[in-house]
């Protein structure tokens, strides 16, 4: 568990991850590390975040690094975009059982009366989907179990060589800043270098899909795409080096806070954590042992609203 | 007091008052259900020309009180849009006009037409230009196609950040010049771009040369598409070379050559979007569409006898205000019978450019979903 994080919402209106450095580490000369692999290929456009942070920034272009890797081990490459291929199929099956599961449950949510019969039915189609989802991130643990036993990714030269570049490079840094973009890249990036497993006990700040990662379950929603419905579905398991939390960026755009039975079913199913909305300027600070959140940051409760974290 | 009522008031009144009125009301006036349509001028006899089957096609007008000033009101469902002109009889000579009280209208290769929207409808903001979207590109060039013995046009569509080294899903566009330019063609896939609902995409606009024929099912525009068009693109262009990640769309007839193609070359595409196809079949006797439609039904008939498996998707959308809808809502049943994953959309609109573009937001995304659902900026 990391003792000290700062989650924040997407930077590219609102940008605040200056003063939440300012609270983590002030007057630090060390350069500030970062993670923008998210952007994929756009991962070396950080100018405007440099300007704004003022710092010193090493970029650890994480992103770039496993481009080079896939060049020299064609062999890792192949067996990664098997394994992006598996864990497609997981998602799709898994995403067929939960689209089974959540009709019944709405249905029993949008039933008038609280009676014992409801009640007890509610509890248990619940129960059933929070199973769903628990079983879905184990067998994607399993997934990247099996890959890592397989391939040992970390043991491989190509790996190996990056792996200490980078260790060094961010050895230099006091603290690491983790941007948004695409969380399954961002996600697996991570994950091959062991970028917070080398980063250790230092503050970290993140935002948008790099809150997501850190936390213990990376939640997908978005309740009106172009191409229709859809339902908000686990991906997998995160870093889990914050405790209690979901993270949900850009919610004002992606999650239908309006409809109450919406808001209830999605508080109840990820309870006892936190659904935390990562809008623009929100903001929510980890110390070690609680959360304490900014204003105007906000969280959906298992009554179906939606308030301030504080509240 | 009605607003008809309050016309009729301001007609006994005399022409300033009539002027007041206009000026403070938008017309076509559209509360609830009921859209108001005023025409004044000197006239024999006004009637609304529309394109809804179903109704009448001319509707006529009433005139007040012997006066310059004429009324229609008419019945329309919330979220519709309905093309119309304004048809004027004077000394046995008739004109059709657009409506001079409506601002909106809607173009098409033949010209503009008034347009109506019903309540709850307005056009949609991801077809305009987005200045926050980059923008791809349009290069003018040609193929040259063994099949037809001659050079086709064609208008090539790169995404903006386009990359040499990357490779590139693939979707061929009948009628694509018109869809450029009457359904904001390059404004939707840039905006869909930009906001990750589809992914970056090389799109192939296609004219045809004759097209009631060559799109009628003609089975040389399908060997064009699959040995002319495809192949010589993928020399010079990154694409994907997988069925799965090609697409081949159409309307009206462009729809029908769509089907047609991947009739008759299953597989080759793996995606078909398909608008207001002039599906027409006979299940008795003979059609009663003219022979431009004769090669159509036969290939409908016979593809409705044995469909195949054309493609792996299937997007179909049609207005309930066109004689189409019968024919492609019978599709639907035929094309889900292959095994191919079929989703239809019905909207309240007709036979035009707009119904179109209006569609195209769902189809693609549904048909390329993007990024979006990963992607947390």
């Amino acid at each position: 568990m990391l003792s000290s994080a700062i989650l924040l919402g997407p930077q590219r209106h609102v940008r605040i991850v200056k003063p939440a450095l300012d609270t983590l580490l002030p007057a630090d000369d060390r350069p500030v590390a970062l993670v923008s692999a998210g952007w994929e290929e756009r991962e070396s456009e950080d100018h405007e975040f440099r300007e704004h942070v003022g710092r010193t920034v090493q970029n650890l272009e994480v992103w770039a690094r496993v481009e080079r890797i896939f060049e020299r081990d064609r062999e890792l490459l192949a067996a990664m975009r098997q394994r992006h291929d598996t864990l497609r199929r997981v998602q799709e099956l898994y995403r067929l059982r939960l689209l089974g599961a959540m009709e019944p449950i709405r249905e029993l949510l949008r039933r008038p009366g609280n009676d014992l019969w409801l009640a007890a039915e509610r509890h248990d189609a619940l129960v059933m989907l929070q199973g769903i989802d628990s079983q879905h991130v184990q067998r994607v643990v399993q997934v990247h179990e099996e890959f890592e036993s397989r391939w040992r990714p970390g043991e491989r030269a190509a790996v190996q060589r990056e792996r200490r570049d980078l260790h060094k490079k961010l050895l230099e840094c006091g603290i690491l800043c983790i941007a948004g973009g695409h969380i399954a890249v961002l996600l697996h990036r991570l994950r091959l270098f062991d970028v917070l497993g080398l980063h250790g006990n230092r503050p970290v700040v993140a935002w948008s899909a790099g809150a997501m990662a850190l936390c213990e379950r990376i939640v997908l929603f978005h309740d009106t795409p172009p191409q229709g419905s859809a339902c908000a579905e686990v991906m997998e398991a995160g870093f889990a080096v914050l405790p209690d939390l979901v993270a949900l960026p850009h919610a004002k755009k992606r999650l239908d806070a309006d409809d109450e039975r919406n808001v209830q079913l999605f508080a109840r199913r990820f309870a006892p954590a936190l659904c935390v909305l990562l809008d623009d300027g929100a903001r929510i600070d980890w110390n070690g042992s609680r959360w304490s959140a900014q204003p105007d940051t906000r969280r959906l409760t298992e009554d179906g609203w939606v308030e301030e974290v504080g509240a | 007091m009605s607003l008809v009522e309050r016309i009729e008031h301001a007609v006994a009144l005399g022409r300033p008052a009539v002027e007041e009125l206009i000026a403070a009301t938008e017309f076509p006036h559209v509360e609830g259900r009921s859209v108001t349509f005023l025409f004044r001028g000197e006239a024999q006899e006004v009637t609304l020309q529309h394109w809804i089957h179903g109704l009448p096609g001319s509707l006529p007008f009433r005139r007040l009180r012997h006066s310059d000033t004429w009324v229609l009101q008419l019945d329309v469902p919330p979220k519709s849009r309905m093309e119309y002109k304004i048809g004027v009889m004077l000394f046995g000579r008739g004109t059709m006009l657009r409506d001079p009280l409506n601002k909106h209208t809607a173009r098409d290769p033949f010209g503009a037409n008034s347009v109506v929207y019903g309540e709850g409808y307005a056009p949609p903001e991801w077809c305009l230009v987005d200045p926050e979207a980059r923008q791809g590109t349009i290069e003018d060039r040609h193929v040259d196609s063994k099949v037809y013995g001659d050079w086709r046009p064609i208008k090539v569509y790169r995404p903006a950040r386009f990359r040499q080294t990357r490779r590139y899903p693939l979707l061929v566009v009948h009628d694509g010049f018109d869809y450029l330019g009457f359904a904001n063609l390059q404004a939707i896939l840039d905006n869909m771009i930009h906001r990750l609902e589809i992914p970056p995409l090389i799109a192939i606009m296609t004219q045809a040369g004759d097209r009631m024929r060559e799109y009628a099912a003609d089975p040389r525009q399908a060997d064009f598409l699959v040995h002319d068009l495809v192949p010589q693109m993928e020399q010079i262009l990154p694409l994907v070379r997988e069925p799965s990640a090609r697409a081949v769309m159409g309307a009206s007839f462009g729809a029908v050559s769509s089907l047609s193609t991947a009739w008759r070359h299953p597989g080759f595409f793996g995606k078909l979007l398909l608008q207001s196809g002039s599906f027409v079949f006979t299940e008795i006797g003979d059609h009663d569409r003219g022979p431009v439609f004769d090669p159509v039904v036969k290939f409908v008939n016979e593809f409705r006898r044995t469909p195949g498996r054309p493609a792996e998707q299937v997007f179909l959308s049609c207005g309930v205000y066109e004689s189409l809808i019968y024919y492609n809502r019978s599709l639907v049943p035929r094309l889900q019978e292959t095994g191919m994953t079929v989703r239809f959309r019905e909207a309240n609109d007709g036979h035009n450019w707009e119904n179109w573009r209006d569609r195209l937001r769902e189809g693609l995304s549904w048909l390329f979903p993007g990024p979006l659902w990963l992607v947390y900026e």
